[in-house]
């Protein structure tokens, strides 16, 4: 009677830890389903290289992708001069890595005009000019934020996401870079986007 | 030991930072403001807009406004701010002038206000110098040179 007792409380010991074992191996699963928000997205759009650039035919090969226009201050030209520094210490280990500068102002910026405005940078960031519909695909897969703001002369400007976004070798987001970030960290992000990306 | 030795490359560079800062800025008095270091970041080939930078000094009791920025290298020349919130940067004008408050510093910087001259008519190139002239409700005019300097050195400014 006392054995069939403490058989049944062993047994009951063990569904219990199964039971909890599960719970938390689901738990566990659940956690790595999709994330809630995807970053990023197919895009094929004019380059300032005169070809088209398709990101499905990037696969196997990480990018960098970010959103500004020529008509900008400081933040865009300090992100592509950043960038270029960071290129430039990279030197041959990011030999292949494309850099993707998307207008937001696609009125302004011809590709003529932003390939002549890219050669104050390192030469493998390219310009790509969507057109106002493309941009507005590309701003949603990205998760882009741009307006336009007019200016007292009668002009315009643009508010825009400065981020720069990291792409792995499936096309998949693997991080950013933020504009108010130390050069290091950038250049330490770039490495890593590079051997583990 | 080699704390200690830190230590003194580290005054030692911050000294020479101070020194050559000092040496590199440039003033204009008028009325009771002091204008320091008026600089632009060169901007890339072609770019038909670029920033500059300063700062400006109200010694007097009563508060200042910055109307309006002119040069000859531009079309169009004004003050605006700027910010950068959950990685979105905008740029706005600031309405009816900048306040330079009595008794306070303004600084036009790096990732916040700064003259942005467009319509740009050449391109400012580093090393070299333009003449522009800031106009005060109460100081009146003044001609100052903006100072060109290498595109990146935003950063060495920064804190100063």
């Amino acid at each position: 009677m006392l054995r069939i007792l403490r058989i049944l409380l062993w047994a009951l010991v063990v569904t219990s830890l199964a039971g909890v074992g599960t719970y938390f191996y689901l738990g566990q699963q659940t956690g790595k389903v999709q994330p809630l928000v995807t970053i990023g997205g197919p895009f094929k759009l004019a380059a300032t290289t005169g070809e088209t650039v398709d990101s499905t035919g990037l696969k196997g090969e990480p990018f960098a992708v970010f959103f500004g226009f020529t008509h900008c201050p400081e933040v865009c030209p300090t992100t592509l001069y950043e960038m270029s520094s960071t290129l430039g210490k990279l030197g041959d280990e990011a030999k292949n890595l494309k850099v993707f500068f998307v207008t937001v102002d696609p009125e302004r910026d011809t590709l003529d005009f932003m390939n002549s405005y890219l050669t104050s940078f390192d030469p493998r960031i390219v310009g790509l000019r969507p057109s106002a519909d493309e941009l507005a695909q590309i701003a949603k897969t990205y998760r882009v934020f741009y307006e336009r703001v007019p200016t007292s002369d009668g002009g315009y400007t643009m508010n825009h996401t400065a981020l720069v976004y990291l792409m792995d070798r499936e096309g998949r987001f693997f991080g950013t870079l933020d504009y108010e970030e130390k050069p290091e960290m950038r250049l330490t992000k770039l490495k890593r986007l590079l051997k583990e990306g | 030991m080699k704390f200690v030795r830190e230590i003194i490359v580290a005054v030692a560079l911050t000294v020479a930072a101070f020194i050559s800062s000092v040496a590199h800025a440039h003033d204009y008095k008028v009325g009771s403001l002091v204008i320091t270091h008026p600089w632009t970041p060169e901007p890339p080939m072609g770019a038909k807009v670029a920033a500059g930078f300063l700062k400006i000094t109200n010694e007097g009791a009563t508060d200042d406004r910055l109307v309006s920025v002119t040069t000859d290298i531009a079309g169009n020349a004004q003050v605006h701010g700027m910010k950068v919130e959950n990685g979105v940067m905008s740029m706005f004008e600031i309405e009816g002038g900048l306040v330079i408050p009595a008794g306070q510093t303004v600084e036009l910087k790096s990732k916040s206000n700064h003259v942005m001259f467009m319509d740009l008519k050449q391109r400012p190139t580093k090393d070299t110098r333009f003449k522009a002239t800031l106009t005060f409700e109460k100081a009146g005019p003044v001609t100052i040179e903006f100072k060109v300097e290498p595109m990146g050195s935003s950063h060495e400014h920064e804190g100063m």
